[in-house]
């Protein structure tokens, strides 16, 4: 009896193993998933990203059409990659805002230029603070809004090929 | 050229650590092989070259820069000032792994030099340990971690090191941290050593006390210098945040207090020996807990290496062989080693007995509060632990502790009655309701910081009650380190009550030429300036603090701009009296023109670290005194030796 006690911290010890190397098998979740879904839009004015532009406000989203709105920025490099699959998403019938992220006019207009412009209008975030609003923590990201101005999903980081059937769908459940 | 140096001696330091564990083996086995028993020390001393010289390497590149290799290119950059281009070296995972095992492998090669108490098959025993446990970290770094990897292509430029750790604290926090979490690899393979050859003796303790008072001191240097680190560059004005990374090195740290002080009993009372082994066991598998902790990522941390699932299941294996095999080869050994001295209820040794119990007990509440998330995360929950609970249950066991710690060392060895000691503690006892009604009266604080401050002034009192009655110039160093150490206990637990109790925090939005009032303080914003240093600029408020109309002292607060790698950082400013401290932090500005300022008073919350570094010293203090000792010791055999010699003829 008293040496089966030597082997107390031995158990332990493989109990605590059995639970890390539990948690090493587990894909590991590191998305910061925006409290923002299922809230209306917080309340926001944002002028064009280009002279000439249209500006962006929340108040333009609840004319009952779902919509796509992209944060994104000309510095930043997967949203080169996201490119031809946002032309996809607007080819198939996506209305896409775009909001650029700490960005220039001139610098904006290079990367249309070059990789394609898949926006209805594209409003300049200067300070970050409607992509902090909506809880966005990362470029790119694209939310899926309703009719009514209802953040209805997130998707966090580039859309690849493989994500433009989701967020189609995601848009089809918004309109309903 | 010189990368590949470095991963040539890394591999040859591998290769020399496996050869010290076959040797170590060997000699176990087939002790008349001459050839082989006198490699063991020669190989160890020699891994340890080969390690040493891998890391200069790694100081070379990253002094010079060299782009073309990977690590440097990550974590540094050219415009860097050149003390954090060096300690950069070790401010990423690959680095501060390789400085991890060589580290390991000098201590090593310490005891392999100036060991020679032990019997020599619990040498050979120890020392093939060290080697083992070397072999699978040099595994780790040469298969998972390679901090020479070159690019296909040099960079042109580096990536910068994190501003937060380009400062004189994190050029000392890590190495002094790691000498003390790796020192303790040489308790564990004391205890590993003892274990297979069953040899736990007072000659053993003796031996193994050095070691962990070395590894001790500098662990507790380390935690002392990381939490003043945590506080002053943080800028959130708090000294511990019980973050995973912080109870990583506290844990340790509790583990080798308590292997402090049963060491002692073993060596002064033989008794205590299974317990002593376990504590070895423990306080080094904590430290490899730790590691394993911050760098497999599963639990969510500030201190956020580069997490890679691949490294963690890595050193997952690794834990598993080396905790496990010890802790296994505790309970088929254990009940081998014969059991101790006994002793009274009332005597020095039940007191370090109470206290080594309660320290675990602690040990084990950090533990799970650290351990919790992920327990509860198995079972699709997730929590996160926080102050509340580590604050509150921590005290419940700490509070005991203390008193305990100070009443210990009044007793004597084996057997006491508490009627002898009944003077000092009637004086206690005084002391302690004169703390309890002043700051219960005078400032009607809370209960567990009026705890706090009543048993620190107890304990200040009775740490140096060891000293009364004493010839001081005969006292012997050991007594002085243990006074120093306890005596900063009280004085660490008395900044921590009172920085509880008195803080007073002021967040307001200032114009220039306007003031505020925090505590004591009247504090005028004067201007706002711009700043530039070496590779950063700053926005910096210019803050004139005065207590009534005394003079007044200027505080500069920065919000800086690193521009490799870009990233904001604030600088907070502090003013330090001997009564505390005034920490002022600048925030950003509003629309109007005026400025956010957050202002904390915190009244003797300096008393924290240099409690802890009078702990430390104590430790030091001790150190130095056993040494002394047992040289003196040594010499004393010589000359009866050389006497004896010199008889023989005549």
């Amino acid at each position: 009896m008293n040496r089966l006690w030597l082997y107390l911290p031995l158990a332990v010890f493989f109990l605590l193993l059995g639970f890390a190397a539990y948690q090493l098998s587990q894909p590991k979740d590191e998305f910061v998933r925006s409290a923002m879904i299922g809230q209306p839009l917080p309340n926001f004015t944002l002028p064009a990203a280009m002279p000439g532009g249209q500006g962006v406000s929340a108040s333009d989203f609840a004319d009952g059409q779902p919509r796509l709105l992209n944060f994104w920025a000309s510095w930043c490099l997967p949203c080169v990659a996201e490119a031809p699959h946002l032309d996809t998403l607007r080819d198939e019938g996506a209305t896409i805002i775009g909001i650029a992220i700490r960005d220039r006019p001139e610098d904006i207009a290079r990367f249309i230029g070059q990789h394609g412009n898949p926006y209805a209008a594209i409003a300049s975030d200067d300070i970050s603070a409607v992509q902090l609003a909506l809880g966005s923590s990362g470029l790119p990201e694209t939310f899926v809004i309703d009719g009514r101005g209802v953040v209805r999903y997130q998707h966090i980081g580039d859309v690849r090929a493989e994500h433009v059937p989701v967020l189609l769908a995601e848009l089809r459940k918004a309109a309903r | 050229m010189m990368a590949e140096l470095g991963l040539a001696a890394l591999w040859l330091a591998a290769a020399l650590a496996i050869l010290q564990l076959v040797t170590g083996i060997w000699s176990m086995r087939a002790p008349e092989l001459v050839a082989i028993t006198g490699a063991v020390r020669p190989v160890t001393i020699l891994q340890a070259v080969f390690a040493a010289l891998s890391f200069t390497v790694l100081l070379y590149l990253f002094a010079v820069t060299d782009l073309s290799v990977e690590l440097v290119a990550a974590n540094s950059h050219t415009a860097k000032p050149l003390l954090y281009k060096i300690t950069g070296a070790w401010g990423n995972h690959e680095g501060s792994m390789l400085l991890w095992v060589t580290v390991m492998a000098l201590s090593g090669a310490l005891i392999a030099g100036v060991e020679y108490r032990l019997p020599e098959r619990t040498m050979q025993a120890v020392l093939a340990c060290q080697g083992f446990v070397a072999a699978g970290f040099y595994a780790f770094l040469l298969f998972s971690s390679n901090p020479f990897a070159r690019l296909p292509q040099p960079l042109a430029e580096g990536n910068g090191l994190n501003p937060l750790l380009q400062d004189v604290g994190l050029a000392l926090h890590p190495p002094t941290l790691y000498i003390g979490y790796v020192g303790l690899s040489v308790a564990f393979s004391f205890a590993v050593g003892a274990l297979v050859t069953r040899q736990v003796t007072p000659d053993f303790a003796r031996a193994m006390r050095p070691w962990v008072l070395g590894a001790w001191v500098f662990l507790t240097l380390g935690i002392t210098a990381g939490s003043y680190w945590a506080y002053y560059e943080l800028g959130w004005g708090g000294w511990w945040f019980w973050d995973p990374v912080e109870n990583a090195s506290l844990m340790p740290w509790l583990a080798a207090t308590a292997l402090l002080h049963s060491v002692s009993v073993l060596a002064a009372r033989d008794a205590l020996r299974t317990w002593t082994l376990m504590l070895g066991v423990l306080a080094f598998s904590m430290s490899m807990l730790g590691t394993f902790l911050v760098r497999s990522g599963i639990l969510t941390s500030v201190h956020a290496f580069a997490v890679d699932p691949q490294r963690g299941t890595f050193i997952l294996i690794l834990l598993a062989i080396y905790i496990g095999g010890a802790l296994l080869l505790f309970a088929l050994r254990a009940g081998a080693v014969a059991e101790g001295e006994r002793f009274s209820v009332a005597s020095r040794e039940s007191a370090l007995v109470v206290n080594n119990v309660l320290l675990t007990a602690i040990l084990g509440i950090v533990l799970l509060g650290t351990l919790y998330p992920l327990l509860a995360e198995a079972f699709g929950e997730r929590v996160s632990v926080g102050p509340p609970y580590f604050n509150l249950v921590g005290a419940i066991f700490a509070l005991p502790m203390l008193a305990v710690l100070a009443i210990g060392p009044l007793l004597r060895w084996r057997r006491d009655s508490l009627q002898r000691i009944s003077r000092p503690l009637i004086v206690l006892a005084a002391v302690g309701g004169a703390a309890l009604v002043l700051t219960a009266v005078l400032f009607g604080v809370g209960f567990l910081p009026l705890a706090g401050l009543v048993l620190a002034a107890v304990l200040a009192v009775a740490s140096v009650m060891p000293l009364s009655g004493r010839n001081l110039r005969r006292v012997p160093l050991a007594v002085w380190g243990m006074v120093a150490a306890h005596l900063g206990v009280a004085a660490a637990l008395f900044g921590m009550a009172s920085e509880s109790a008195f803080t007073s925090e002021r967040l307001v939005a200032l114009a220039p030429g306007q003031a505020t009032q925090v505590g004591p303080w009247q504090v005028r914003f004067a201007a706002v300036q711009p700043v530039a240093g070496p590779n950063w600029t700053a926005l910096e408020a210019r803050l004139e603090a005065r207590i009534g109309t005394g003079a007044p002292v200027v505080l500069t607060p920065q919000a800086r701009s690193f521009w490799a790698p870009a990233q904001q950082t604030t600088e907070a400013a502090l003013a330090t009296s001997w009564n505390g401290q005034l920490y002022a932090v600048m925030g950003g500005a509003a629309d109007d023109g005026r400025w956010q300022i957050r202002l904390w008073w915190k009244p003797f919350v300096t008393f924290i670290w240099y409690g802890g570094g009078l702990i430390a010293l104590g430790g030091a203090l001790s150190l130095a005194g056993r040494v002394a000792d047992d040289l003196k010791r040594r010499r004393v055999r010589a000359r009866g030796a050389r006497r004896r010699a010199q008889m023989v003829p005549a």
